[in-house]
């Protein structure tokens, strides 16, 4: 799973909607495999005011990554510094899969499994 | 011939042997593979765009979305829903770039707010109808999942589900979920009246001037030009092998260890092939 499909996630259960501690889900154990994808700037972009910059921050701290800039770079590809951060993101959100571990909710501690780079988000009955 | 839905729930009817049989049939692949390219093509999405696919199976569609030329507007990066075990771990053999989820639609879209650009669902939300617990009812599901979807969903992205429902009270009651949950709401029928016919649920979230209206969403869209963006779909690099095995992973992998970044040992699982997923 990649690390962008991360920071979309949130607890399922049904009393963590609206929480603010069910997201982001927390990592426990976590095993990671770098695969390759194309580099593509212009999806990059698209994404970029979408993603929530604390949670990632959150979740590249707990996996080990911490040169993650402090704030959500602009988007711009003007310079080669600039250039060159959207590579690294590229890297970290689209390149980066969790292939084993676990996902924990702060708010209700349900925690998800990851199997194969598959998390299980199937919720027994009462939970949902 | 008896309806699957009616025979056992999804995750059971969905096991090794079905999932084989059911990818293994090229019959079947390629309707499943001309339904997403209409799918595609009633998105209208107008670039690189993050997709959910609701019910994916093996990430037949998912494979489509991910080998959409640039020129084409894409490619795009899906993730995948999924209750069927067995139907991932063909998804994961094929080692398809988008992300797969084991979970129940019927039970929610785990997603925050505003996640996706779109979402497309090939021959399977006909299933949220059977519902065989007592606690859980179709109705519930319904609304689970579309209330889900909704929120998932960006303002002013679409949802384009192609579903087989087994009667019209079938089809209203899907229907009526969607427009309950917010969605405008339209059904395009391909090929009516034919042993062919095929139904689209089309759906946008917010934004719109189509709010609530059932018909509004689809009218005009029946004399859209399907032909010709098929065939352009359709050459557009499907045979583009971008998909790294075993040798390109492991390639990479050298190649970040030289730059001195760490990555895993290589596995026997490197390349996550022919792997049981067991929960
Ligand atoms: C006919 S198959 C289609 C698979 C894929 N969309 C394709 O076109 O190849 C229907 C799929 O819907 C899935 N499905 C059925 N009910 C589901 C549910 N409640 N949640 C998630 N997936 C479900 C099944 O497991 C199965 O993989
Ligand atoms: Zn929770």
């Amino acid at each position: 799973m990649k690390l962008l499909t991360v920071n979309f996630l949130t607890c399922a259960v049904k009393g963590c909607k609206g929480s603010a501690a069910s997201f982001p889900l927390h990592f426990e154990d976590a095993e990671l495999e770098q695969r390759e994808i194309g580099y593509n700037p212009t999806f990059l972009s698209n994404i970029l005011p979408r993603l929530d910059w604390d949670a990632i921050t959150t979740t590249a701290l707990e996996l080990g990554f911490t040169n993650l800039p402090a704030t959500k770079p602009d988007g711009s590809f003007e310079t080669a510094d600039e250039h060159k951060v959207m590579r690294d993101l590229h890297t970290l959100l689209m390149e980066t899969e969790v292939v084993q571990g676990k996902m924990v909710c702060r708010n209700c501690g349900h925690a998800y499994q990851i199997k194969e780079g598959i998390a299980n988000f199937l919720l027994p009955n009462h939970l949902v | 011939m008896s309806r699957p839905e009616e025979t056992l729930p999804p995750d059971l009817f969905y096991n090794d042997r079905e999932s084989r049989k059911y990818t293994t049939s090229s019959r079947i692949q390629n309707v499943q593979s001309d339904m997403t390219y209409r799918a595609l093509e009633l998105l209208q999405l107008n670039g690189p765009s993050l997709i959910l696919d609701i019910g994916c199976g093996s990430g037949l569609s998912g494979e489509i979305l991910s080998s959409v030329s640039p020129v084409d507007g894409g490619p795009h990066l899906w993730v995948g829903m999924d209750i069927s075990a067995s139907m991932l771990d063909i998804a994961l053999q094929k080692n398809v770039e988008g992300d797969l989820l084991l979970g129940d639609i019927g039970q929610g879209i785990p997603f925050r707010a505003g996640s996706f650009d779109a979402a497309v669902s090939i021959s399977a939300i006909q299933w949220l109808c059977n519902a065989e617990s007592s606690e859980a009812n179709p109705q519930g599901r319904l609304s689970r999942f579309f209330n889900g979807l909704y929120a998932s969903l960006r303002r002013g992205g679409r949802a384009v589900c192609q579903f087989y429902p087994k009667n019209d009270a079938q089809r209203s009651l899907i229907s009526s979920a969607a427009t309950k949950a917010g969605f405008g709401a339209g059904i395009l029928e391909d090929d009516p009246g034919t042993k062919k016919s095929k139904l689209y649920l089309v759906l946008t979230a917010g934004g719109g001037q189509d709010q609530g209206d059932i018909t509004g969403v689809v009218k005009g869209m029946s004399d859209v030009e399907i032909q010709d963006g098929r065939r352009n779909f359709r050459t557009a690099g499907k045979k583009g092998d971008r998909r790294s095995n075993k040798s390109d992973i492991t390639r990479k992998k050298e190649q970040m260890e030289r730059r001195g970044k760490v990555t895993k040992a290589s596995s026997k699982y490197t390349g996550r092939s022919r792997r049981r997923i067991v929960f």
